[in-house]
């Protein structure tokens, strides 16, 4: 049997969770507070995933940059080859919250969504 | 002099709820007045995710957040004016603001919410021996470079502070190639959310010393090393732990500090603690038909409660401007002590308050399986126990009105941290 203290990374609250695992197994979550803080132990322990997000160049816009994100959290292990991926994207304004900027980033599978308006120039 | 039923300081997450709630209070002439070219204030920096799941039961970026309430003041019609600098706020609630189109400009406002959000403190204000290169910054006007202006101010970072800002730029700045070597907190914990710890640090690796504070800076033109070393129970450095790192730049999150000039400038009464206005349990000021809310008031860590907050100092505003003010005959004042720094509110009218009230402080140390407890007077009324609080993290108890009034005689309701 073996134990891993986490700390929850859901939401601001932090909870100190126990992940119990028996030959690579988990057997026991405690500590968690929500439906949340099991799902992130879980995950946490076998195969870690993080949102990951950035910004990106934008040509002809209000703004010089738009932020972007993962639609949805890719491995852990993915995070440097997902933000390297963005390194030569450039989009043309407008760009609406929830356009996607790159499709399948790093092979993941998940593209990289915008997170702001950015209405063009002028 | 045009006049205005509402005139809110701030188009951030604070200005964005209160308006929205004011106006769905019934308040019909309402004005927002913002310095920066874009509604969302601060939000619109924060490119990271972790905002909302507590309003929207999701998780969303500070962008998408912002976009939200502003989405929300635009289809409620509510006018603002961006690239305006409000220059006084008088107390008979004459405002007085700047913009290019405009020129120089005066509001007369029913009332008033201050929503100006706050401010990092800077080097100057830290005291930090060197000399004084190019290359230092503090966390946010990294974020604002890296995030909105694109650009990348340097590439072997040291940070000294551990604020919530600093852990996000140490991610931030890692993720954009650069080498984050070390943060550096002058306190024995981490002055930001614990959450961050795991994400922003633990993840890549960046290493964390506590009670470690610079020293040294060198380099004329450009930061070329930063030295840290430990400090003791007194804050001072111990000769001998020195440790330098060659680095190019040094990002300082030490700190949020309200920005209440306009404020103090009106004769709105501060709390030195928090450096934010004294307020009662409807969020007004010592000034009669002025209110404030969001990071003006007091540093929150979540937005969330921002917007929870802004929206009743809307609701209060709006009651206020319909009603006239209300003759409170009892006053009960909230007296923090043991451990609990402050308040807010910090002084509640019984008869008027809300059903149910949220007060909200900040502890002083970090307390492992401890309880908050509340006096009325002398008799113990609640005790809520907590594994463990931080001055990083902000805490909360709930007044009942119910409760509060069978109480006829009471005068202070004191708030400590007590021992299981």
């Amino acid at each position: 049997m073996e134990k891993k203290e986490l700390t929850c990374i859901g939401c601001p609250l932090g909870c100190s969770i126990t992940v119990t695992l028996e030959q690579g197994e988990v057997t026991n979550v405690t500590g968690n507070t929500c439906k949340r803080g099991d799902i992130y132990a879980r995950k946490e322990v076998t195969n870690p995933t993080r949102i990951v997000t950035s910004s990106v160049k934008v040509t002809g816009g209000t703004s010089a940059m738009v932020s972007v994100k993962t639609k949805e959290d890719i491995p852990k292990s993915k995070i440097f080859d997902c933000t390297a991926a963005l390194k030569d994207v450039t989009v043309t304004a407008p760009v609406k919250i929830g356009d996607i900027i790159l499709e399948n980033a790093a092979g993941t599978g998940i593209p990289f969504i915008a997170t702001k308006n950015v209405d063009a120039a002028g | 002099m045009n006049t205005y039923d509402l005139v809110i300081i701030g188009g951030g997450p604070a200005g964005l709820a209160a308006a929205a709630s004011a106006k769905e209070n019934g308040i019909e002439h309402i004005l927002i007045l913002e310095r920066d070219k874009e509604l969302g204030g601060i939000l619109n920096q924060c490119i990271h995710n972790g905002f909302g799941l507590h309003t929207f039961k999701e998780e969303l970026t500070g962008p998408e957040y912002a976009s939200r309430f502003i989405k929300k003041v635009k289809n409620l019609q509510i006018p603002y004016k961006l690239n305006t600098m409000v220059m006084d706020v008088s107390p008979d609630k004459t405002v007085t603001a700047m913009n290019r189109t405009d020129g120089m400009f005066q509001i007369q406002a029913k009332a008033i919410i201050l929503a100006m959000g706050c401010r990092e403190r800077a080097r100057g204000a830290l005291n930090i021996p060197g000399y004084r290169p190019a290359g230092i910054f503090s966390a946010g006007t990294a974020q604002r470079l890296v995030n909105i202006e694109g650009y990348m101010p340097g590439k072997e970072v040291v940070i000294l502070g551990s604020g919530d800002i600093g852990l996000i730029m140490a991610r931030r700045m890692t993720l954009e190639g650069a080498k984050v070597k070390v943060v550096a907190e002058l306190m024995p914990y981490s002055g930001g959310l614990k959450r961050n710890i795991v994400q922003c640090l633990n993840d890549f690796d960046i290493p964390l010393k506590l009670s470690h504070t610079v020293v040294d800076i060198e380099g004329k033109k450009r930061v070329e090393a930063v030295t840290i070393a430990e400090v003791g129970p007194d804050k001072k450095p111990i000769p001998g732990t020195e440790e330098r790192y060659t680095c190019d730049t040094l990002l300082l999150s030490c700190g949020l500090i309200p920005e209440n000039e306009l404020s103090k400038n009106a004769g709105i009464l501060l709390n030195p603690v928090t450096s934010g206005p004294v307020v009662s349990d409807n969020l007004e000021t010592n000034i009669e038909g002025i209110f404030a809310c969001g990071n003006v008031l007091h540093v929150h860590d979540v937005v969330d409660y921002v917007s929870e907050e802004a929206a009743s100092a809307g609701k209060n505003a709006a009651s206020y401007i319909k009603n006239g003010k209300k003759n409170s005959k009892k006053t009960v004042t909230i007296y923090p002590t043991d451990g609990v720094r402050y308040t807010v509110p910090s002084s509640i009218h019984p008869e008027e308050m809300a059903d149910s009230l949220t007060v909200r402080f900040r502890v002083g140390d970090v307390y492992k399986n401890c309880t908050i407890a509340t006096y009325f007077d002398n008799e113990l009324i609640s005790k809520k126990k907590r594994p463990v609080m931080a001055p990083g993290e902000m805490e909360e108890i709930r007044l009942e009105k119910d409760i509060l009034n069978s109480y006829p005689h009471l005068s202070t309701i004191t708030i400590k941290i007590e021992e299981a």
